[in-house]
């Protein structure tokens, strides 16, 4: 009877960095995927003939550099290649565009206001002063607050010290960052609807929240971690789509000796006296192992995977407690040819990046409110990508792969299921956007996907949809991800870990959860983590 | 000319409130109002002949013990008891009414037995929480540049609170801090009118709705109140909120304050960086070692200041001060007490809740981001005519209302939105009372706009700038001067736009009065 | 409820606002602008060594850094100001305004004259340092390195003026050196004799006007013009025909860069970080701390920072002081570790050089106080020279000097040198 050392349940890119970092560590780990492929969100799949579809996560922005270092990724086949701008369309016929280019930039926000043009430079200064001062947290396990532990006092202590550190000015903002809405904070740097709407985006994608809601101010910044150690290329496209990120992954494991099992669906975690001690299949089959380490969301893990009497009620009810809300879905779309939009001159850089119609903060909000009452929203909110424009590997020569993510999707349409004519309805919503601002779109389509929190929770696996592994707001946040008490990658289950993004620092291709947990897991075992770097300098 | 040492401006409570502490400590204190009487918001008026009610502010449930005890209101007249706490009854439109008894729901009936066991905890744990929080009402918010051995230690006695909690629940608190209200209630509670009346309550006064991340601290802030020492009571009091303005006016002229009202400071003498007395509308000038702004801090700084007197990072700071009011008053003269549906003696007597769910509550909250009113308006009633007969005229009665959602800065505008709003709110108020909208006699909508311009508070916001985390504690008014005094040498903030923020508390005032004679200043 | 707003494009637009914004979006093509001169810096441009200044490609050197410096020094030379930051402040209340933001007094500066000035933020940290231009007794011209149209403009509420910014409509040239007064003269400025340092007054140009003013950043006899952008190649023309025979040039930063430190100026960004762009909590730096405490008058009323300015001042907070360095030998110190006592690390050299003028090696470098201020003996410098893939590391004595480390009598003589 084999026994592994570990467990991986489910190949997400975090099951796959945390099962490379304990291969790695000299463990026998096998990971186990009920998908025929592995990649969870970060997947490329040939959905129509010739088009690859990165058909989940889309944007490469957050993934550590350590990791990719570490796991050395590069070698394995990935390769970045980095947004050349972006814009959000007007409804008068015009654009805003970001463009890489500093002077560029702000000639672009001057052609709507002088003012906002020159107030970027203090807007961009607040927020690298908030990224800096959170960044280095992303690579450290929270502490907990209520433990007297000395390794959760020297964490305390850490962020005591740090937070001490800042200015009085700085604290002051700090503070404003974790608590405000992204509409407000915004409105006290600029005065240009469109300019605000461009940036408020950062505070919405992957939430439940609208750009007025409280807390949002934050989860701009946990977009904007990524480019912090001013790493070229931080937001970009994989090359051949998402799922290039997880194929490295899985062939840096498999180089260092892992086994991935794929068609494997876990049923549930065997425990036997208090301790994880493999996992049963959904066919029967039992696998054994020294300890379990699940990708899955927390909500997932422990109310599906491990059996109730397993966990005390505590646990239980912050489990069920947990806020994993879906609020996004995905319309991905084969092109037979590169859409036209006339507002946008044909040698844009913009081509090349994110594109968006949503151009006020009011109706971002206004999407927002159609998820509260339990619709999708009417005129929702599209983070548009094109990445056959720097990527043609993902497509027939002349054709295009168009990726739309789209909020507001809620997890359930008026309280009850998602039915086929729901998620046409939704499709539609997106075609009907972009056809406004692009004559002729609909002709060009070859082929399309649509994924409403329904298809990704069955596909992925991801809890009523939700790409975070549950919501970024403060309550999940830190020691509170996922559970109060449960911040450190452990259950109470003896040798039943998490190391999806349900715990900290949450969502996005990023790899932190999964690295973090490894480190957790290795120091139990009182192994050396030698092989993992350390979090980069900020100085 | 009689000089001062102190002049305050502004008589409202909080106002009043440093007066009279500065007055007990042995100071000559002038008190400028600009109103013919004192009180703000606070007062009792008469909206139409005979019949009288509080301006603004209706139930007495936050009036700080230390500003009793310091002030002494009881000997003054200011008299709460048990049995004068009144319950709050959550209406509803299908069934019997669910009410929350003594102080805050010591007693729920019109529950289920497994929602009142399911009450009982969670109001317990919320008066826990908000018992945690509490000290910091009466203190200083702490100096976080430089901070001092007796903040550190305050702070310090604050974690010491949290440990006493217990380590699950010292978790939950810390998890729940900044949640959003409605998911809490939904974790905890099954009744919808239950949690309607939770939601109405802490998105009361503020610019959030119940699914607004933070919005749950709303909900503390009102708990962390006390009447007649007892956390969560509510009372009306007698002759209105004007009785206890008379108490708190009593106990400042009793100490030697002198008032003045009909007295509208224009502006405030700054020289050289120092403020040295105030300039009435007349063109009077008064001089005095210590000026005290009781009034909105941005019309303190932008309007009796002046932008040239500040720095131009405090102005944008100022002018950052979101204060937009989302709170409508309205006063019905009756020709008879209404019947509310279901509503029993006592409950009309008590505070009566137009909120049927949180969900209610969010979608009359949407349209005001927007600058538009809640078509389904959410409220709280009360009927004070029927425990004090002497507001109202023989067998009428008064009805007092604070209604929800009705943003300042209407789109279309009030002229042309208040008469649409009023209707939205005599249409909700029918179909909970039947037959109310024909005892009318006299109706006053006050919009933000209106509570603005009368009772001079910007954005017709009873907090002088919203209660919201990111303007509370060190950022109450503005990061940097929190703690009552200012850039300007001499010159204090007393008024609710300071920590902790509005509603009758004083607490602001008795803070700031501290401040000033902890500085000699 | 009904939306009320269109969530749609509008077909076609005929807002001349919208055509107009539309009409701008070609810019992405251009990354880096040129100045109104630029058809004439380019047919000189021999080195085509460029750089980004404000987005502008502002020229290193043209033909040769050397005898460009020695043009500034003994002929006339002439560089290209345009992408400096322009702002035009107007109004009844403009002086009430820049005294409110601005350390100096500026109801002492008379209509027709120019100073040096800078401005803070509330903690009395500099925000930037620049030249402020008289025009009329309700006019001004605020020329800076970065931009501040928000903090100006959120200045001016409650004052009676308009404040906007016109870095691209008003064109500008330094012309500098002993001979720029006879440039000028020839070139039929009638009248240009009168200007003495710091005056300004305006000219006949091309059927329009010119702004001159006996100002510089070389330490040296020069002048600056203002133009409108329209009018900008006559204005070159005018000034290289009329300088011919007395060796005008037309010269890069490098040079430029030169001269402004043997004069001992400062550049913001590159001597002191501006608070808006400070990253880092302890980079900002009050006037004080930076040379320009002369700058704040405490008796002219209210201004920006002056609480904290002067809180700094009575509690003894400034924490650095910026000082003229005199290194001993002749290797430049560009970005030198500063020491005490050859151990104790005390501060960086921002900015150094051997003086052609001066022969002598110079610095300007931030120190710690009370290095620099108090004491001032037993400063070093270690100098990482690289000569040929090897550092050669270098322990110099330094001495504190007073800066400027040149005088030249011709930049104030009356009336001015006819060289």
């Amino acid at each position: 009877m084999k026994v592994w050392d570990a467990i991986i349940i489910g190949g997400g890119h975090n099951g796959l960095v945390n099962a490379c970092y304990l291969q790695r560590a000299g463990l026998d780990v096998l990971v186990v995927e009920k998908n025929d492929w592995v990649g969870g969100a970060a997947t490329s799949r040939e959905l129509a003939p010739g088009f690859l579809y990165s058909n989940c996560s889309y944007v490469c922005s957050l993934f550590r550099p350590e990791i990719m270092r570490d796991l050395e990724l590069p070698r394995f086949g990935l390769q970045v290649i980095a947004y050349e701008g972006g814009a959000v369309f007007t409804r008068d016929g015009d654009y805003l565009a970001n463009y890489r280019d500093h002077d560029a930039h702000r000639r672009e926000f001057a052609r709507f206001s002088k003012r906002d043009a020159e107030a970027y430079d203090r807007y961009a200064r607040d927020v690298t002063r908030q990224c800096r001062f959170i960044q280095p947290l992303l690579m450290r396990t929270a502490p907990d607050p209520t433990s007297l532990r000395p390794r959760d006092l020297g964490e305390l202590l850490y962020l005591g010290k740090k937070f001490a550190g800042l200015s009085a000015e700085e604290m002051a903002l700090t503070l404003r960052f974790w608590t405000m809405s992204i509409s407000e904070f915004l409105d006290e740097y600029f005065e240009t609807d469109v300019i605000k709407a461009n940036f408020a985006l950062s505070g919405i994608i992957g939430t439940a929240l609208g750009p007025m809601s409280p807390g949002t101010a934050y989860v701009l910044l946990h977009h904007y971690m990524g480019e912090v150690d001013g790493s070229v290329g931080a937001w970009g496209y994989a090359r051949g789509g998402m799922g290039a990120v997880t194929k490295a992954l899985a062939a840096s494991f498999k180089a260092s000796g892992g086994t991935i099992r794929t068609g494997a669906e876990v049923d549930h975690v065997l425990v036997g006296r208090g301790k994880a001690r493999g996992v049963v299949l959904a066919g029967g089959e039992e696998v054994y192992c020294k300890l379990v380490v699940s990708n899955a969301d927390v909500k997932r893990t422990f109310l599906k995977l491990v059996e109730e009497k397993e966990l005390p009620d505590i646990f239980l009810r912050r489990v069920r407690n947990f806020k994993i809300r879906g609020s996004s879905g995905k319309v991905n779309i084969a092109l037979d040819s590169l859409p036209e939009f006339p507002a946008l001159p044909k040698d844009s850089p913009v081509y090349r990046g994110d594109m968006h119609f949503t151009d006020s903060v009011e109706r971002m909000e206004r999407a927002y409110d159609d998820w509260k009452a339990g619709r999708w929203s009417a005129d929702p909110f599209l983070d548009m990508v094109i990445p056959t424009t720097l990527d043609p590997t993902m497509a027939p020569p002349g054709k295009h792969f168009m990726s739309c993510f789209v909020q507001y999707a809620p997890p359930k349409v008026n309280g009850r299921e998602w039915t086929d004519a729901d998620r046409d309805g939704f499709a539609e919503s997106v075609i009907a956007q972009i056809a406004d601002y692009s004559p002729g779109f609909r002709d060009r389509i070859v082929h399309m996907e649509v994924r409403t929190p329904r298809e990704i929770e069955a596909e992925v696996g991801l809890t009523e949809g939700n790409i975070f592994q549950g919501e970024l707001t403060f309550d999940q946040l830190l020691f509170n991800r996922p559970v109060p008490g449960y911040a450190q990658y452990r259950s109470p289950v003896g040798g039943l870990y998490i190391c999806g993004s349900s715990t900290h620092p949450g969502g996005g291709v990023m790899g932190a959860p999964g690295r973090n947990a490894a480190a957790d897991i290795l120091r139990d075992l009182a192994k050396s983590t030698s092989h993992m770097s350390p979090a980069h300098d900020v100085i | 000319m009689t000089s001062f040492e102190t002049i305050v401006i502004g008589g409202g409570h909080n106002g009043l409130v440093t007066a009279a502490t500065l007055a007990k400590a042995g100071r000559k204190v002038l008190v400028l109002e600009a109103g013919s009487e004192v009180g703000g918001a606070a007062r009792t008026e008469e909206f139409a002949p005979g019949f009288r009610t509080s301006a603004i502010a209706h139930l007495l449930s936050r009036l700080h013990p230390d500003v009793v005890k310091t002030l002494d209101l009881e000997k003054h007249g200011l008299r709460v008891a048990r049995a004068d706490f009144v319950p709050s009854v959550a209406l509803s439109k299908d069934g019997p009414p669910l009410v929350l008894h003594g102080a805050y729901g010591e007693v729920l009936t019109g529950a289920s037995p497994s929602e009142q066991s399911a009450w009982k905890e969670l109001r317990a744990q919320l008066l826990r929480y908000a018992g945690t929080l509490k000290p910091f009402l009466s203190r200083r918010p702490p100096d976080l540049a430089g901070m001092s051995l007796l903040e550190s230690a305050s702070l310090g006695q604050t974690a010491l609170a949290l440990k006493k909690l217990g380590k699950e629940d010292m978790r939950d608190f810390l998890r729940v801090l900044l949640m959003n209200v409605a998911d809490l209630l939904d974790e905890q509670l099954g009744d919808i009118r239950l949690k309607g009346l939770l939601a109405f309550d802490a998105t009361l006064g503020s610019h959030l709705g119940p699914r607004s991340p933070t919005s749950l601290l709303g909900l503390y802030y009102r708990l962390a109140g006390e009447t007649a020492g007892v956390a969560g009571a509510q009372a009306l009091p007698q002759g209105g909120m004007g009785a206890v303005i008379a108490a708190i006016r009593a106990a400042a002229e009793g100490a030697g304050a002198v008032i003045r009202a009909s007295a509208p400071v224009a502006k405030i003498i700054v020289e050289k960086g120092r403020a040295v007395g105030v300039v009435l509308d007349n063109g009077e000038v008064l001089h005095a070692r210590t000026i005290v702004s009781a009034i909105n801090p941005a019309t303190t700084f932008l309007d009796l200041v002046g932008p040239r007197e500040i720095d131009t990072g405090l102005m944008r700071k100022v002018k950052n001060i979101r204060m937009k009011g989302d709170a409508a008053k309205l006063n019905l003269a009756l020709d008879r007490p209404p019947q509310f549906t279901g509503v029993d003696a006592a409950g009309h007597r008590g505070r009566l809740v137009i909120a049927p769910s949180p969900d209610h509550v969010e979608r009359a909250f949407n349209p005001c981001k927007y600058g538009e009113f809640s078509l389904e308006p959410v409220m709280e009633i009360t009927l004070p005519s029927l425990a004090d007969p002497s507001l109202a005229p023989n067998g009428a009665c008064v009805l007092s209302a604070v209604v929800q959602y009705a943003p300042y800065a209407l789109k279309e505008g009030w002229d042309a939105g208040k008469p649409k709003f009023l209707k939205a709110v005599m249409a909700q108020l029918e179909a909970y009372a039947p037959g109310i909208g024909k005892s009318v006699v006299h109706a006053e909508l006050l919009t933000p706009a209106d509570i603005e311009t009368r009772y001079r508070m910007p954005g017709g916001h009873w907090h002088h700038g919203e209660l919201q985390a990111d303007q509370m504690l060190i950022s109450r008014p503005v990061s940097g001067w929190s703690g009552y005094d200012t850039p300007i040498e001499g010159l204090f903030l007393a008024g609710a736009g300071s920590h902790p923020g509005g509603g009758v508390s004083g607490a602001p005032g008795l803070n700031a009065a501290r401040r000033i004679i902890a500085m000699k200043g | 409820m009904a939306r009320q707003i269109s969530k749609k494009p509008a077909s076609k637009t005929a807002n001349t606002v919208v055509s107009a914004r539309i009409a701008a979006q070609s810019h992405f093509r251009t990354l880096r602008l040129g100045t109104p001169f630029q058809p004439r810096i380019d047919a000189l441009a021999r080195t085509q060594d460029w750089y980004n200044w404000a987005g502008y490609h502002a020229p290193h050197s043209l033909w040769d850094e050397e005898l460009e410096y020695f043009a500034i020094r003994s002929q006339a030379a002439l560089f290209d100001i345009s992408p400096m930051t322009k702002y035009r402040i107007e109004g009844p209340d403009a002086e009430a305004l820049l005294n409110r933001v601005t350390l100096r007094d500026v109801a002492k500066l008379r209509p027709g004259r120019v100073h040096y000035t800078a401005w803070c933020d509330d903690e009395g940290f500099v925000l930037d340092d620049g030249t402020l231009f008289r025009l009329s007794p309700t006019r001004f011209r605020l020329c800076s390195q970065e931009r501040h149209l928000p903090w100006l403009l959120d200045s001016a509420i409650g004052f009676d003026v308009t404040v906007e910014e016109e870095t691209e409509a008003v064109a500008g040239l330094a012309l500098q050196g002993p001979t720029s007064f006879a440039v000028l003269r020839d070139a039929g400025f009638a009248g240009v004799e009168k200007l003495k340092v710091f005056d300004l007054a305006d000219f006949p140009h091309d059927g329009g006007s010119v702004t001159i003013s006996r100002t510089g950043f070389t330490g040296d006899l020069g002048y600056e013009l203002f133009v409108s952008a329209d009018k900008a190649l006559s204005l070159w023309d005018r000034l290289m025909i009329a300088g011919e025979l007395r060796g005008i040039r037309a010269i890069g930063y490098t040079a430029l860069n030169r001269a402004r430190l043997e004069a001992g100026l400062i550049v913001a960004n590159a001597d002191f970080t501006t608070a808006e762009h400070a990253i880092r909590a302890d980079r900002p730096r009050m006037p004080d701390e930076i040379g320009l405490g002369f700058m704040i008058d405490l008796k002219k009323g209210h201004f920006n920072g002056r609480r904290a300015i002067l809180e700094a001042r009575v509690k003894r907070k400034l924490r650095h002081v910026l000082v003229g360095l005199e290194i001993e030998g002749n290797i430049p110190a560009e970005h030198a570790i500063v020491y005490y006592k050859k151990s104790r690390e005390v501060g960086l050299v921002s900015a150094a050089m051997w003086s052609p003028m001066a022969k002598r090696n110079i610095a300007i470098a931030s120190l710690e106080r009370p290095f620099g201020d108090t004491i001032v003996e037993d400063l070093w410098v270690e100098i990482y020279a690289m000569r040929e893939l090897q550092y050669q590391k270098l322990m110099k004595r330094a001495k504190v000097v007073a800066r400027p480390f040149i005088k030249l009598d011709r930049r104030t003589a009356n009336p001015p040198a006819d060289f």
